[in-house]
């Protein structure tokens, strides 16, 4: 058996991968079509220079998609800044609804594609939590693909928070696919080694439908 | 006769000018937003090329490429998709994928290719112009 390290290693790099694949993805699809109007802007001028009119609404409605566009790709780029800093240090203290804020903008196009909603109930007061930012949120990625897979016949996973003495518990909810097989196994290795680095409990609950993740509130805390 | 088009992409603000700009260039131009959609209307016309994005919601390119094959051997898929690592190009391209571009694409090329396209057998029905909506 693999040394836990390399397993929780290996895991983060497959997820800095699957999420800056899918980042690159999107920036393309913004691209596509910036460069579709600025074509359609070429046709029009050439329509123009051979005597044909071009209608002021129809420019500004280009112009409005193309900053709606740029709109749309700056915030998946401050998304993947998020990801990208949250490596900067090994072990501080975050606001967990903050890191579910990031990881649900993250996961929203893999959702998408499953034809699967992810809702967040974002926790009134903060969650504070001195933890390894890069690995909880990599956990919390592997129990989300999971969940979407486990996602019940209304198609919506639900991610609530509670506050409990030790730490957070974050729940994923309305799982009503979690009694039909066949799933993947869950918690395979990584979520294990995972669990353990952040001193993490992981329970799949097919009875209330949910996964519950108990996350320690100081990593460093005996 | 012109290159009967169908386009397939769930985003609207590049489905709707991709598709204008193939028109004014003289080509027949359906669209479609969904894979589920497509497929429907692969189902009931004959399209010389179906230009199909491959990340679309609810169903996977490859689900849709083959089921489009299936329903018309004969039907040339230009594949679009933002990344092509050469894994997925072969893939594609052995699913029976007449191409793969990557987006976004260049419209001299796509149009190449898409007048190097066969057309396919159309039925009489669709010959005489009888066509369902």
């Amino acid at each position: 058996m693999r040394a836990k390290l390399e397993i929780v290693a290996e895991s983060g790099l497959q997820f800095f991968g699957k999420m800056t694949a899918s980042i690159s993805h999107e920036i393309k699809n913004v691209l596509a079509i910036i460069n579709e109007n600025a074509g359609l802007l070429e046709d029009l001028v050439l329509m123009a220079d051979g005597g044909a009119e071009i209608e002021p609404q129809r420019l500004k409605n280009m112009s409005r998609t193309v900053m709606k566009q740029v709109s749309r790709a700056d915030i998946i780029m401050k998304n993947m800044n998020r990801l990208a800093h949250s490596v900067d240090e090994s072990i501080k203290t975050i606001d967990l609804n903050d890191l579910l804020e990031l990881l649900v903008a993250l996961s929203n196009r893999f959702a998408s594609t499953r034809g699967v909603g992810i809702q967040l109930k974002r926790n009134e007061g903060p969650l504070k939590l001195r933890t390894s930012p890069f690995f909880l949120v990599n956990l919390l990625w592997l129990c989300l693909d999971f969940a979407m897979d486990a996602a019940g016949e209304d198609k919506i996973v639900e991610l609530v928070t509670r506050n409990t003495e030790t730490g957070i518990e974050v729940f994923f909810k309305r799982l009503g696919g979690l009694a039909e097989a066949p799933l993947k196994p869950f918690p395979a290795e990584p979520e294990k080694g995972l669990c353990d680095l952040l001193r993490t409990e992981l329970e799949v609950s097919t009875g209330n439908q949910e996964i519950v993740v108990r996350i320690a509130g100081d990593i460093d805390r005996d | 006769m012109p290159q009967k088009v169908l386009i397939v992409d769930d985003e609207k603000d590049f489905l709707d000018i991709i598709a204008e700009r193939l028109l004014a260039r003289g080509m027949d131009v359906s669209t479609a937003t969904s894979a589920e959609d497509a497929l429907n209307m692969v189902e009931e016309e004959s399209f010389d090329v179906v230009i199909l994005d491959f990340m679309m919601p609810a169903l996977d390119g490859f689900k849709a490429l083959k089921l489009m094959k299936a329903k018309r051997p004969d039907v040339q898929i230009i594949v679009l998709t933002g990344n092509v690592p050469d894994e997925k190009r072969r893939e594609a391209k052995a699913l029976g994928a007449l191409d793969v571009i990557e987006k976004p694409p260049d419209l001299k090329d796509l149009i190449q290719k898409i007048k190097k396209a066969k057309k396919p057998q159309r039925t009489v029905r669709e010959k005489k112009g009888r066509r369902k909506k």
